[in-house]
């Protein structure tokens, strides 16, 4: 199952969406909102996300992991707009025979996430924000040619 | 030709829209594009390094000839961004 939603994350739910009889290990990762960064109190967090091209390339992610591992159980759900600190963003599921594919698997999946799937996540403080992955980058986009 | 820009993050907030429209000659390139897209935005001049681009959903080198109707994306790092991007030129 692939999900992205506004609505808050039921992991219960998405993980009993990859049991099945033949698999002896579920793990179930979830990414949570930090109520800090870098010694400064995080308010809250926006979560945006190029919806059409996020869900294809979470298929894609999934689809990875087929090819590598053989698993064919894996749930991914993530969330955007507004999250509250300690809210859970991210839901990674997967459930296969033996339990080190499904620990690796998961952590494959996750670390794929966060490395090109277009969602962006704005942290907000008391007295700013920061968009997560720019700051440090604010210098001139060049032109290209 | 026409194209649907996309817009997310901090370049929607720098651009101050998500979505617009181009008009650009026919066998435009996506460099073509983000340099009308600096012209006409120059906040995004101070944009993010490592931005990449879309076209129609999928990763694109710099240099791939546009088409009517595509939908390209200029895509600022992603939360748990780094360096080590799979595919795809930065701008």
């Amino acid at each position: 199952m692939i999900l992205l939603t506004r609505k808050p994350l039921d992991s219960e739910a998405i993980t009993t969406t990859v049991h099945g009889d033949a698999n002896g290990g579920v793990v179930t990762f979830l990414g949570t909102t930090r109520n800090e960064t870098d010694a400064r109190r995080v308010l809250y967090l926006e979560y945006e996300a190029y919806e059409d091209m996020a869900e294809k390339m979470l298929a894609r992610i999934a689809q990875e992991i087929r090819e590598r591992w053989g698993i064919t159980d894996v749930s991914i759900a993530h969330r955007f707009g507004r999250l509250e600190i300690g809210e859970v963003s991210l839901v990674v599921a997967v459930a296969s025979p033996h339990r080190a594919e499904a620990f690796a698997a998961c952590q494959y999946v996750v670390d794929r996430i966060k490395q090109d799937v277009p969602i962006w996540k704005k942290e907000v403080f008391e007295n700013g924000e920061v968009w997560v992955g720019t700051e440090g980058h604010q210098h001139s986009l060049p032109t290209p040619g | 030709m026409k194209a649907r820009v996309r817009l997310f993050a901090i370049l929607r907030e720098k651009a101050g829209t998500s979505e617009v429209t181009l008009e650009m000659p026919d066998g435009s390139t996506v460099a073509d594009l983000v340099k009308e897209m600096a012209h006409r935005y120059p906040a995004l001049l101070e944009g993010v390094a490592h931005t990449m681009v879309a076209v129609n959903t999928e990763y694109v080198q710099q240099s791939q000839v546009l088409h009517d109707g595509d939908e390209v994306a200029l895509i600022p790092p992603v939360s748990g961004g780094g360096p080590n991007r799979l595919a795809g030129d930065t701008i």
